[in-house]
């Protein structure tokens, strides 16, 4: 009797596992800033939805897109110039730089989806390079300075975001509104046909279904995410510059995901989180950081290929 | 006249860099026929349904279906029209359950489906539908199986069922019983058989005596070309086909 009241229980925590480890991530983030500085919660926090936004398009349609860099980047600087030019508030600052990524990502998206794999791989990189150059070389984005000393404002013209605290609600209320909204995009019907697509395209084709419109979606929408956490971070660090347009943006992206869990949901988040964390204590050893990411890579790839979500989840037994 | 056929091809060839896998192929089939595509290996059929379905543009020649030139059509385009194929080589969603696998065809009667806002849950409405065909082809105790732990047989049962749940008029299978037991083939012939009550099925087929116990008509096709047609005792008498199938050639 016990036992089957147990494995019961059991099958309950299963069926709801992603449920309990969204109100454990929730829980930890609302407690996070008494031990850990605001400051980095919140890098981690834009990074973990750049991740996710990498993540849906990876991990969901099975697309690898290497510029994602260019759509976190443009976000960011466009908010930024939003903000300190223009005077946005940062609500109209951030939904500017989103609407640039999804904009951008309709183009780079229309050119790159008709083909597949390395070369779909290529494109965006081409694309993002291409994007890059144009940041260097345009006068509002201040080239090698970057758009700096960006006003942060008031929230919705009352609440003062000056406020390290109030930053910090606002982050993390976007990263987690953000999240849920691609875990619904996940387990729509849209993302059923998707996953049917990933899975394999000539069948789903065969069954009627335009599969390059269906992929286009997707790359607005994984766009877009990417946007909002690239506009955020500006206004986390009141700047705007040329690393986040880079392309060793577009691999770190790559890598955080791979490290947290490819087609997980909270892979990404582990992964941004695991990778921010690094950089933060490895700052002093200065170039050999991207050494140590190269060693955290390979060994990924050969021994952890589920990545740290994916083998907790494997381990378990349950959906992360 | 062209009532009557349901599907026609004129002159259709495609070349492959020089060389012709399906060369002037003229098929006819009938509406509400069980029409089977047979021929050695390499003869070209599965380039035929790749033509068919548009999953190949041809190099030259049209197909009229339904009495419509389908020949600029892309492949979503005529499975849109009724007109669904299944592959060769088994051809499921690995990591999706049997069920789901199943309902993401039954999805297409909503139309497109680009509510992403919307939760999936709005798709339950199908699951009768599904579990229905599922049981039509024996997979009652599967359903909830990933399709990739299935064995091959069954698999492409799935795959059977999965076409069907389009409702399609016309259903192209490229070898459905290929690596089937004697069990699944009685099972999936008599499914077929139903299924081609209502519509029309055009089949390539390598086992004969599955050939000569369901089709009305026969193509045989041999490099490209199409070497004899009609009944299976019209086609299996051709001195030419007997020649082409010796020693493969049933009783
Ligand atoms: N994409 C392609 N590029 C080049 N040649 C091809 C291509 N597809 C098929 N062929 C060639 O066309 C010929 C016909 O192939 P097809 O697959 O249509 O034969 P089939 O009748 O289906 O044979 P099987 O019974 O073995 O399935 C073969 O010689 C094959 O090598
Ligand atoms: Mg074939």
């Amino acid at each position: 009797m016990q036992r089957v009241a147990k494995a019961r229980g059991d099958l309950a925590l299963r069926r709801h596992s992603e449920a309990i480890a969204f109100l454990v991530m929730t829980g930890l983030l609302v407690v996070a800033p008494t031990f850990a500085y605001p400051v980095f919660l919140m890098k981690a926090l834009c990074f973990a939805l750049f991740a996710c936004a990498f993540n849906l398009l990876i991990g969901f349609v099975g697309l690898l897109s290497f510029g994602h860099a260019l759509f976190f980047g443009w976000a960011s600087y466009i908010a930024a110039h939003a903000a300190k030019v223009w005077g946005f508030p940062p609500e109209l600052a951030i939904l500017s730089g989103a609407a640039t990524a999804a904009g951008l990502g309709a183009i780079v998206g229309a050119l790159a989806i008709r083909r597949q794999g390395i070369y779909f791989a290529m494109i965006t990189l081409a694309l993002a390079q291409m994007m890059y150059f144009f940041a260097v070389q345009a006068p509002f984005t201040h080239g090698e300075d970057g758009i700096q000393a960006v006003p942060r404002g008031k929230l919705f013209g009352f609440i003062d975001l000056a406020d390290q605290s109030n930053m910090y609600i606002m982050v993390l209320v976007i990263f987690l509104g953000c999240f849920l909204l691609i875990y619904r995009i996940i387990n729509s019907p849209f993302g059923e046909v998707l996953k049917a697509i990933r899975e394999n395209e000539p069948r789903a084709i065969s069954l009627g279904y335009k599969s390059e419109r269906y992929k286009l979606v997707a790359f607005v929408l994984s766009a877009t995410f990417a946007g909002v956490a690239g506009a955020t971070k500006a206004l986390v660090f009141q700047l705007a510059s040329l690393t986040d347009v880079d392309w060793p943006m577009s691999g770190e992206v790559i890598l955080m995901t791979l490290v947290g869990g490819l087609g997980t949901l909270f892979g990404p988040v582990a992964g941004a989180f695991f990778m921010v964390t690094l950089e933060n204590y490895l700052t002093t050893i200065g170039q050999w950081v991207f050494v140590v990411q190269g060693v955290i890579f390979v060994v990924c790839v050969l021994l952890f290929r589920r990545g740290i979500i994916g083998e907790l989840a494997q381990v378990l037994r349950v959906k992360l | 006249m062209s009532d009557d056929f349901i599907l026609q091809t004129e002159d259709l060839t495609k070349e492959f860099a020089g060389f012709v896998a399906v060369s002037g192929v003229n098929l006819r089939v009938a509406r509400g026929t069980i029409h089977a595509l047979i021929g050695p290996n390499g003869a070209g059929k599965t380039t035929c349904f790749n033509l068919l379905t548009k999953f190949m543009s041809p190099s030259r020649g049209r197909i009229v279906y339904k009495g419509r030139d389908i020949t600029p059509l892309p492949p979503a385009g005529v499975a849109r029209l009724g007109l669904v194929r299944s592959f060769q080589i088994s051809a499921v969603f690995p990591h999706l359950t049997v069920l789901e696998n199943v309902r993401v065809a039954l999805q297409r009667q909503r139309g497109s489906s680009f509510d992403f806002w919307r939760s999936k849950r709005v798709l339950d409405v199908f699951n009768e539908r599904a579990m229905a065909l599922i049981a039509d082809v024996g997979l009652s105790s599967f359903a909830h199986w990933t399709a990739v732990e299935l064995p091959y047989g069954r698999k492409r049962a799935l795959e059977i069922a999965t076409t069907l749940a389009l409702d399609p008029e016309m259903l192209l299978l490229d070898e459905p019983m290929a690596g089937m037991g004697h069990e699944d083939i009685d099972r999936i012939s008599a499914l077929i058989k139903s299924v081609a009550a209502e519509r029309t099925v055009l089949m390539v087929e390598h086992n004969l005596s599955v050939v000569a116990n369901l089709s009305h008509r026969i193509t045989v096709l041999t490099r490209g070309r199409v070497l004899a047609e009609g009944d299976y005792k019209t086609v299996s008498a051709h001195p030419l086909v007997r020649e082409a199938y010796l020693g493969v050639g049933h009783a």
